[in-house]
């Protein structure tokens, strides 16, 4: 059994399940960190899900795929930091709103552009090639982990550092973290907060908007309604149990992509399917049941 | 309250005909996107949602009505707690799961059976949001995403249920097998609407009663308005959390029986998932800033934008998703006017007491 789900084409997977949960789970660090309060990742990554079809569908590239699905995303983050942080919306009114804008939206549009329900799929939907690395795809185990992976897949570790440099050494990411520590110094220096946190939400949603293209045009070619199916929540709880860190966040991504992928691997078990697309939620509510008690005996 | 009123004639109209300029403007910029015919589209939505051959629409909005108004009844109690109970979904797929399958497998008069099944589906509803609660109030899980998180478990488990065990295998769909025809909740003479309605009235009234005039009520709302000053007080806060999430979650175990037996009468895989009755409950609150008289004609207002888009794309060809894109764009923009000053009230503490 165990031999049976853990063999290389299962860790040859992983990658691909732990993209979309770790490229949204860093946009939401970014606005944790900037003091935002978003949930609204689970509508930034199916918004983006969908323009990525859009994009590549008629431009026939993948990039452009992913540059209209970034927009998209980005555009998400835009309404709300209008609403939020102009208007002053509750934040998490803002998100359940821009939750079901998405939903709207993507579903509204697949009729209008498309002319179908449900689901779209479309040879002319390009999709991202593999990236297979000479050398490297040659050695066992590490190189079908490695190799062969969507080009998103090595932006999204590729980020993980980078982000984690940004928080620490540039001009921005320190603003950022002071926006979300402590606004009122960031204004006595001269800098506006709320133009770092809509700055933060951009980015947010230009990072959940890849997300979601590596659903749609990289795992499969294809969008289908509410696609993002919680992942954007996974996301979510990743960014809480982290606080925002990028290397800490970085191995819980892991951690649930591998959950993600294995309940795909056991479909073929003879499992009902109920129960198999029902691991990710719970491995996401056990791990953090049991992260939150362990906080809560180290505090008392 | 008149205040208030008095407040929006008179300075503060203006912004909001700017607000209604907006979100008009959106949804002819929708109609326009897909070519729709105004004039057609406006009629086949008044249509839709208050129309029909023998009014058969206007039920419609109003059984859709029920369910949502019943969800953001449920919410409403736990809002107005400073509970961000968003797992409302969960509890009510708890509460219809259970309930069909109570009166699918208990045998005895129908009354009976059926009393038995709503009481069975209202503790499964309740028990889904105390499970929220204890991880919130004994473990430190947030409310917000663990109620949330919630509402996947339960879904799979009633798809699994109906699925597999359960299953009416030669419908060949995804459901469950009928309950006792005797138990289907009446329709009102000469019009297909159930007297489920009628539950949700009381429960509207109680709703309203309990937030005005209880000292449960005020104690939450206390604890809503701010969670220091009710446990600087004394007041239970625990048992007070525990209470009102769980009188929340049987509220939309009880609207979960009410889509069981009044209008499907078994349980369909994704039923009560699917039309976001849950969402629409959420919004029909944050719209109208959790004041209790008001969300029952929220909810209604929502019904009918959406039984109003389905006429819609009968009559213009429409896609009825635009009425999902709306619901987001009226809550963005009130949320922003509305629900943003009541719900800082949490943090101001010194306005928001007018509408307790």
């Amino acid at each position: 059994m165990f031999d049976l789900l853990f063999d290389a084409s299962f860790l040859a997977s992983v990658p691909r399940f732990v993209t979309p949960i770790l490229l949204a789970a860093l946009g939401g660090a970014i606005c944790e960190r900037a003091g935002v309060f978003n949930i609204g990742l689970e509508g930034m990554m199916l918004g983006g899900a969908f323009f990525a079809v859009v994009g590549a569908y008629f431009s026939g590239s993948p990039y452009v795929g992913a540059l209209a699905a970034l927009l998209a995303g980005m555009a998400l983050g835009a309404i709300f930091a209008e609403f939020h942080l102009r208007r002053g919306g509750d934040a998490i009114v803002v998100s359940i709103a821009i939750n079901l804008l998405a939903a709207g939206m993507t579903t509204f549009l697949l009729r209008a552009i498309f002319d179908v329900a449900g689901a779209f799929r479309d040879p002319a939907i390009a999709g991202f090639a593999r990236v297979h690395i000479p050398v490297l795809e040659d050695i066992p185990v590490l190189g079908p982990v490695f190799s062969g992976q969507s080009p998103l897949f090595y932006l999204s570790l590729a980020l993980v550092y980078a982000l984690h440099v940004f928080f620490l050494r540039h001009r921005l990411g320190l603003r950022i973290r002071a926006a979300g520590e402590n606004p009122t110094a960031l204004k006595a220096g001269g800098v506006n907060p709320l133009w770092v946190q809509a700055i933060a939400l951009l980015m947010c949603g230009a990072l959940c908007g890849l997300a979601g293209a590596q659903l749609s045009i990289s795992n499969v070619n294809l969008f289908v309604e509410n696609m993002s199916a919680g992942r954007g929540w996974i996301a979510v709880v990743a960014v809480l149990l982290t606080r925002g860190r990028p290397w800490p966040l970085f191995f819980i991504a892991l951690l649930f992509g591998a959950v993600d992928s294995l309940s795909f691997r056991v479909q073929g078990l003879g499992l009902p399917q109920q129960f198999t697309d029902m691991m990710p939620y719970l491995a996401t509510l056990i791990v953090l049941t049991a992260l939150s008690w362990w906080r809560l005996k180290r505090q008392s | 309250m008149s205040g208030r009123a008095e407040r929006l004639m008179s300075g503060d109209l203006l912004p909001w005909i700017v607000m209604l300029a907006w979100i008009l403007a959106i949804l002819f910029g929708l109609m326009l996107l897909v070519g729709a015919n105004f004039g057609e589209a406006l009629s086949g939505f008044f249509n839709g949602a208050f129309g029909g051959r023998r009014m058969a629409y206007l039920a419609a909005t109003l059984s859709r009505a029920t369910l949502i108004v019943g969800m953001a009844l449920s919410v409403m109690i736990s809002f107005r707690a400073g509970l961000f109970n968003i797992g409302g979904e969960g509890q009510l797929v708890a509460g219809g799961l259970v309930s069909a399958l109570v009166a699918i497998l208990l045998p005895g008069p129908p009354l009976v059976v059926l009393v038995a099944a709503i009481l069975a589906g209202m503790a499964a509803g309740a028990l889904w949001a105390l499970l929220a609660g204890v991880l919130y109030l004994y473990v430190g899980v947030p409310l917000l995403v663990g109620s949330l998180l919630l509402n996947f478990p339960i879904r799979y488990i009633a798809s699994y249920l109906v699925a597999h065990p359960f299953r009416d295998v030669p419908s060949g769909m995804l459901q469950s097998h009928l309950v006792p025809e005797a138990t289907w909740l009446a329709y009102f003479p000469g019009f297909r609407l159930d007297i489920g309605i009628l539950f949700i009235v009381a429960t509207s009234i109680f709703a309203i009663v309990y937030s005005h005039t209880t000292v449960h009520g005020y104690q939450a709302r206390l604890n809503g308005l701010s969670a220091d000053f009710a446990r600087t007080v004394g007041l239970p806060v625990r048992k007070l959390t525990l209470q009102t999430l769980a009188m929340s979650g049987a509220i939309a175990g009880l609207v979960g029986a009410i889509a069981v037996f009044g209008m499907h009468h078994r349980y369909i895989d994704g039923m009560l998932v699917q039309p976001l009755y849950a969402w629409t409950g959420i919004i029909a609150v944050l719209l109208v800033g959790m004041i209790p008289w008001l969300v029952p004609l929220s909810g209604l207002f929502f019904a009918a934008l959406q039984t109003g888009a389905a006429g819609m794309e009968r009559a213009a060809g429409v896609p009825k998703e635009i009425a999902l894109v709306m619901q987001a764009v009226i809550i963005l923009f009130v949320a922003s006017r509305v629900s943003g000053a009541i719900l800082s009230a949490r943090s101001s503490g010194t306005r928001g007491g007018d509408d307790v």
